[in-house]
């Protein structure tokens, strides 16, 4: 790695002392929010494969991205995530049910069923609903830190793009905006190496995504993107400098998208055995590493970390399975503030006509 | 009560709208100091000052992007695309978030921008400054598209659109920009939109149009009437989605003959949506086949504009065919 990467951890030191700003309880609770993400993985993944859930999307390697980013946040700051953020709402203190029952898509999911699995959406957290086009969100991001300072408001927007979303064209409209306005955003790259099966050397012909921000006039840093310590000093300066009115910043965290694009997805058809040597990168290891070299760590600790997160996380989905899918009449809602009369014709028709015509089995055709 | 020009009225709406409501804030390519290319946003930032009505880089992704996080922050953007023609860049982000954010969030994010842009033919602007889009956008559900025709439907209908909801696409029929004058209250004021505006009444045959072809039609309608004793009900449509369904079947119902008139390409124009809604619901109503007077099914040509857009002779000669149907 290169040497202007910002890092914490020393993977082979014998002792390390805490971070600036980092308490010993910080520290535990960054930890324990990267294992709540991994368990949750572990756990959409089974749900998945067992058919209980349609489609999932995991963020294996990229826990310290989450957490990092999350940790510096604060109440009154917005977050436009994508896929691969949702370990912000959980570290934001959103109820695993929230989350749960969107994989779902139940009665009480909050995006009503409507969205495939992994487009979360929680107002009250000011983490906002995305689509699944790349790059989309990072303007919207950029607009609403136009609108805070127009507020005079004091908060950071954070938004987060892969390294494939840096080819797209919303990437190139937000920091064109960005650099003129100087909003308070902070745009974060989570370089993971791949866009589905696309390598990032092939994805820009630039050495590091991070000089894209020269281009236009928004400061950027690279970042350890495994290191969590060091993505939440990052996160908190660059937050800071938003905050203050200084502007934008692009930060480029370097880590490794350990998983699948989506459940979908089988690595094995693009990718070598490259993947070994991030094993050794691995950011929940590594923080580990880190609390025992502050001596913070023990086997029991762990066991019961995990233990907890996945009670947590099972008792959750096992409650969401619980809910029906949403009524039929509410897809036809929330299209506009209020229904027009067309399409509250066409969903009494449908209603009236089909009420009871099910198509829960397939093949059969209830007429 | 003044004489204004519909540029004038949209102007003066915008003014009116920013002076009652702090969140709504306007912008676009030389938007600023520069009042537009048309003029529509002149004096804007004299007035209310560059953080509420400024220019903005050449992106027009950019431009509605940015709109829409400032919408889901909690103001009430007007951005401005130049023209119409140049509304694709930005196609993405209306269709696939602006339209959407509301449904796909569950009512949790709303996105109600107004995004305004010239269309239509009549300024000599060949290929790319003379599309009339409508119709993708009427085809997205969670857009409203309004077309005002005077300018006293501009303001008010502008003015709703502000005060809503939901997003809309404010298409404005530049042809007529400055030819269209009308009586326009200084003092604010809605038109609803939604219904439709009856022109003129008839008992013969029924015309729905909008934007600059409303003129048009008018003319039309005089010569038949002049010509050919007719009796010509002309209903201006004013919004496309969502469309006055009521007034259209009462209108054909009365007259059992329909003409649609449209400057868009023909095949899949707004128009088509008005032939079927008769169809479907009207059918047994008509006389004769229900007619659509388009643009053809060629790009929008420069030196042979004036053959290209329909006119009052080729919506004459609609006229005349639907009613010697027998």
């Amino acid at each position: 790695m290169s040497d202007n990467l910002l890092q914490v951890i020393k993977d082979n030191a014998k002792s390390a002392k805490l971070p600036p700003g980092l308490e010993e309880a910080d520290i535990k609770r960054m930890y324990e929010g990267m294992v709540m993400i991994r368990a949750y993985d572990e756990r959409q993944k089974k749900l998945q494969r067992s058919g209980r859930i349609g489609f999932c999307v995991t963020s294996t390697g990229e826990e310290a991205v989450q957490v990092g980013t999350a940790h510096a946040l604060q109440e009154n700051d917005w977050v436009f995530p994508y896929y691969r953020q949702y370990g912000v709402l959980l570290y934001r203190g959103v109820p695993m049910e929230v989350l749960s029952n969107h994989l779902y898509g139940n009665e009480t999911d909050l995006a009503k069923g409507r969205q495939m699995p992994a487009h979360y959406t929680h107002k009250d957290t000011k983490f906002v609903s995305f689509s699944s086009v790349i790059g989309t969100h990072l303007i919207h991001a950029v607009g609403c830190a136009m609108a805070a300072k127009y507020r005079r408001d004091n908060c950071a927007v954070v938004t987060y793009i892969g390294d494939g979303g840096t080819s797209s064209n919303d990437f190139h409209s937000s920091l064109t905006f960005a650099g003129v306005y100087k909003p308070p955003v902070v745009l974060f790259i989570v370089n993971n190496q791949y866009a589905i099966s696309l390598p990032v050397d092939k994805q820009c012909g630039a050495e590091t995504l991070h000089l894209k921000g020269a281009g236009y006039g928004v400061p950027a840093v690279r970042v350890d993107g495994n290191d969590v310590f060091a993505v939440y000093q990052a996160a908190k300066e660059a937050y800071g400098r938003a905050r203050s009115g200084e502007g934008p910043t692009l930060v480029e965290l370097l880590t490794y998208r350990a998983g699948p694009h989506s459940s979908s997805d089988d690595p094995t058809r693009y990718r070598g055995n490259e993947s070994d040597q991030w094993q050794s990168k691995d950011p929940i290891e590594r923080a580990k590493r880190f609390m025992q070299q502050l001596g913070i760590w023990s086997e029991e600790y762990e066991q019961e970390i995990w233990e907890q997160a996945r009670f947590k996380i099972n008792t959750a989905t096992n409650e969401s399975e619980k809910y029906p899918e949403p009524s039929w009449a509410s897809m036809f809602d929330d299209v506009y503030a209020e229904m027009p009369p067309a399409l509250a014709a066409q969903r009494d028709e449908f209603l009236e006509k089909e009420a009871g015509l099910d198509r829960a089995n397939e093949g059969e055709f209830p007429l | 009560m003044a004489q204004m020009t519909l540029l004038q009225a949209v102007n003066n709406g915008l003014a009116t709208e920013m002076e009652r409501d702090d969140r709504v804030i306007v912008f676009g390519e030389d938007v600023g100091v520069n009042g537009g290319v048309f003029r529509a946003t002149e004096g804007l930032q004299a007035k209310f000052g560059e953080e509420r009505a400024f220019s903005t880089p050449l992106t027009e992704t950019g431009i509605v992007g940015a709109a829409i996080g400032m919408a889901v922050y909690g103001l009430k953007p007007v951005p401005e695309i130049q023209f119409a023609d140049f509304i694709y860049p930005a196609f993405d982000q209306i269709v696939s978030e602006l339209a959407k954010f509301r449904y796909r969030s569950g009512g949790e994010f709303t996105t109600p921008v107004v995004i305004r842009t010239p269309y239509g033919g009549g300024i000599r602007g060949g290929l790319y400054h003379s599309q009339s889009p409508e119709a993708y956008f009427a085809h997205t559900p969670g857009l409203k598209v309004v077309i005002p025709s005077t300018p006293y439907d501009a303001k008010g209908l502008l003015a709703d659109a502000i005060r809503g909801e939901d997003p809309v696409i404010f298409m404005e029929p530049k042809k007529i920009y400055r030819s269209a004058k009308g009586e326009v209250p200084e003092a604010d004021y809605t038109v609803p939109i939604g219904p439709a505006r009856v022109v003129q009444e008839g008992t013969d045959l029924s015309i729905f149009c909008y934007g600059a072809m409303v003129e048009a039609c008018t003319v039309a309608a005089e010569k038949a009437k002049e010509k050919e004793g007719l009796s010509i009900e002309i209903i201006d449509l004013r919004t496309l989605y969502p469309v006055d369904e009521e007034a259209i079947l009462k209108s054909v119902k009365k007259t059992g003959r329909a003409l649609i008139v449209y400057e868009a390409p023909k095949t899949c124009g707004y128009g088509a949506e008005i032939a079927a809604l008769i169809a479907e619901k009207a059918i047994e109503y008509l006389e004769a086949p229900v007619k659509r007077v388009g643009g053809f099914d060629i790009p929008f040509p420069y030196t042979l504009e004036k053959i290209y857009v329909p006119d009052a002779i080729r919506i004459f000669l609609g006229i005349q065919e639907v009613m010697d149907f027998k």
